[in-house]
């Protein structure tokens, strides 16, 4: 082999890269979504990448549910220090006041769906023409068929039927007024590649995605952390296990798995071994029906 | 580990989603809960086995609606590869398709129905595969279990598809016979195939040389964005970033930009923020340069000794992608990689059937799916290449100012 070749790791990171600068030329005011979990972390750190020694010309910016995991708060504010970026934070809670939306009620009511109204909102207070996403075409089978620069309409709507065409490494993000472009600079990348480019690159992540002890109840096969935001019966039974993350979303919606992994090479190893998908494992949103994602998304879901 | 990415060509009952899932299940990268959904979903129709086929099935609005997304993006790997499958559906608007999941490939599955040998679709496939020059070629014929495994009838088919390689110019085509239904082939070597000796599916898919995919002899790069920190610290600081297109770039290396044709040299290479002293292809780098010149996104940095061309006429086969069909004289966007310039379609030399490859006098406009030799006048100069010498440098795409589509597959010819 010639000294003049990349693994599939530096062609997904140099096509990453390469994304990112588009977006950086082609809009005037894009912002990537970061919500703390693994997929916005590795954005981040391929931002940098893209643009060092400059800066990230463009925000972060957290569509805040108010259901976070602290740690990922935490590790959020640490992360925006250390890469010098701009972090803009919307509440979900302050969309739901000011529109009186009516919030899901039941045992893990959830503001994922919530969520969309912040981000249109966002969207319009900023005059984002472009948001930047963590989406992977592995994760389900809406995204595989998603183009890299995704356009929407005014609502925010994907429209399957009229995707552009995208051609060799030829991204097209010109829009009309009131559209905006969701970029996927990761959507060829699967879940282990991310893992195995996070070890790599020795990317810093929030403790949660290791092994800790943590209280948890178990609903329908899956552990759920007891927190404020979930509603705890008498008949669940409150256990304290050694678990971690394998996603990071919102407290409400995001199951832990089963684990002893303090490490990053334990954790790949354990993901390697799993039979189930990401999704399937810890998204308790996405098993309600099959077509969930490409609803959400139609919806102007991220 | 490196990463393969090919595209499977069939027409629609050639067994395209058999095969991709046989791949899928056999290389272990289906997961429980994704099994558990194929059968569940198996059930709620009638005929009880699993359908491999429904792994690769559509969204909901493309079953309702009766529409298929023109490609979908499948990922595996084994020990040895990654791999990603661009899916493009086998009917109707195939030519768009498949110049769509085909245009970053370097490889094609052509599928062939053993019971029905080289068909006009065959032919299709194998025209866009060498309009868009994929580098490598695997005839897959299908079905092997239903015509009795017959080595006569592979022969027949391999002799009669190699007269069309050979039109066509696609060298070192691969045949192989499978059965995607029943894995023949697939993964293993198929047991029902005695007669074969080559190598099955996925090994050929692990093993074929793709480091030659890459040109690393004519240095080409364009610039994509210009990094300026203006700090205090990196006051004088000038980074042009982009992805090299081709070749090998070294610090002390003689460049001329173009179109602006001002000769300097390389100070300093970055890769990933840390300072390097080659670059390659296809890496995303910065460059500097030791002399202070105007340079903007989309211009081009190449070596003094190997120049592209430069003009703002080309001539070139479109390959039209959208409803509203192409009007002579029109005006359009054209962006080849970064460079964005306003372009007119000026004359249509003649429309090439893809299925014959016979050239047509053209009558009208162009329409959807349809390929058109044409000549192009850009506003200002572009630098490129022709696409048959260096398909990433003389690659573009029309785009329709008013509704901002994009409307064309362009490849460079001169």
């Amino acid at each position: 082999m010639s000294q003049y070749h990349l693994d599939y790791l530096e062609q997904l990171e140099s096509e990453s890269i390469h994304i990112f600068r588009e977006i950086a030329a082609q809009f005037e005011r894009p912002a990537l979504l970061f919500s703390g979990g693994k997929d916005s972390i590795t954005l981040v750190h391929l931002a940098k990448k893209a643009f060092a020694p400059g800066k990230i010309p463009f925000p972060l910016m957290h569509i805040d549910t108010g259901h976070n995991f602290p740690e990922a708060l935490e590790f959020r504010d640490w992360l925006v220090k250390e890469v010098n970026a701009t972090l803009i934070v919307r509440k979900v809670e302050d969309t739901i006041k000011q529109r009186n939306l009516t919030e899901q009620k039941g045992k893990f009511a959830s503001r994922n769906w919530l969520q969309t109204y912040t981000l249109l909102d966002a969207i319009e207070e900023f005059k984002l023409d472009c948001c930047i996403g963590g989406g992977r075409r592995d994760e389900e089978k809406a995204r595989a068929k998603e183009r890299i620069f995704s356009v929407r309409d005014e609502f925010g709507q994907w429209n399957p039927k009229l995707q552009r065409p995208e051609l060799w490494n030829i991204y097209n993000g010109r829009i009309h007024k009131g559209e905006n472009v969701r970029v996927f600079p990761i959507s060829n990348w699967t879940e282990l590649d991310v893992w195995n480019y996070i070890r790599k690159e020795k990317i810093d992540l929030p403790s949660i995605y290791f092994s800790h002890e943590r209280e948890i109840i178990e609903h329908e096969g899956q552990l759920i952390a007891v927190s404020g935001f979930i509603r705890v019966d008498d008949t669940d039974v409150v256990q304290k296990k050694k678990v971690r993350y394998r996603t990071v979303g919102d407290m409400t919606c995001t199951a832990a798995v089963e684990s002893n992994a303090t490490t990053l090479d334990e954790v790949i190893n354990e993901i390697t071994s799993t039979r189930i998908s990401e999704r399937g494992e810890t998204r308790i949103d996405d098993k309600v029906t099959e077509a969930a994602m490409e609803d959400r998304k139609k919806n102007g879901y991220f | 580990m490196d990463l393969l990415r090919f595209i499977t060509a069939g027409s629609v009952d050639d067994g395209k989603s058999t095969l991709i899932g046989r791949l899928l299940y056999d290389s272990k990268n289906i997961l429980i809960d994704q099994l558990e959904a194929l059968e569940r979903s198996t059930k709620n129709r009638s005929d009880g086995s699993v359908d491999l086929a429904l792994l690769t099935d559509g969204l909901r609005a493309e079953r309702e609606q009766g529409i298929t997304i023109d490609v979908a993006y499948r990922y595996f790997s084994t020990p040895k590869r990654k791999f990603i499958i661009a899916d493009a559906p086998g009917h109707v608007q195939y030519t768009r398709n498949m110049i769509t999941g085909a245009s970053n490939t370097n490889l094609i599955i052509i599928l062939v129905d053993a019971r029905q040998g080289v068909v006009e679709q065959t032919r299709r496939h194998s025209i866009i595969a060498s309009l868009l020059k994929i580098p490598h070629v695997i005839v897959a014929i299908n079905k092997m279990d239903l015509v009795e495994y017959s080595q006569d009838v592979f022969n027949n088919i391999a002799i009669e598809y190699s007269e069309v390689a050979k039109q066509l110019g696609l060298n070192e085509v691969i045949y192989i016979p499978i059965s995607a239904l029943n894995g023949d082939n697939i993964v293993d070597r198929s047991e029902n195939i005695t007669w074969y000796d080559g190598k099955p599916l996925l090994e050929l898919l692990e093993e074929i040389e793709i480091d030659h995919d890459i040109n690393l002899d004519d240095a080409r790069f364009q610039v994509q964005f210009v990094i300026r920190p203006q700090t205090e610290e990196l006051h004088d600081y000038r980074g042009y970033a982009g992805k090299v297109v081709s070749g090998i770039y070294r610090k002390g290396d003689k460049v001329r930009v173009l179109p602006q044709d001002i000769e300097t040299t390389i100070s300093k290479l970055e890769a990933g923020g840390k300072e390097v002293n080659e670059v390659f292809a296809p890496q995303s780098v910065v460059i500097q340069l030791s002399d202070d010149i105007d340079i903007s996104r989309g211009d081009s940095i190449v070596k003094t000794d190997d120049l592209p061309n430069v003009s703002n006429e080309l001539e070139v086969l479109l390959c039209w992608m959208d409803e509203k069909p192409l009007q002579p004289g029109n005006k359009y966007l054209l962006q080849h990689n970064s460079r964005l310039v306003k372009a007119i379609v000026r004359n249509i030399e003649y429309k090439l059937d893809v299925n014959t490859l016979q050239q047509q006098v053209p009558e009208g406009s162009v329409r959807l799916n349809e390929v058109a030799k044409a000549t192009i006048k850009t506003a200002s100069s572009l630098v490129y290449d022709s696409f048959a010498r260096i398909s990433a440098n003389g690659s573009a795409v029309l785009i329709d100012e008013t509704s901002n589509s994009t409307v064309a597959a362009v490849l460079i010819n001169s």
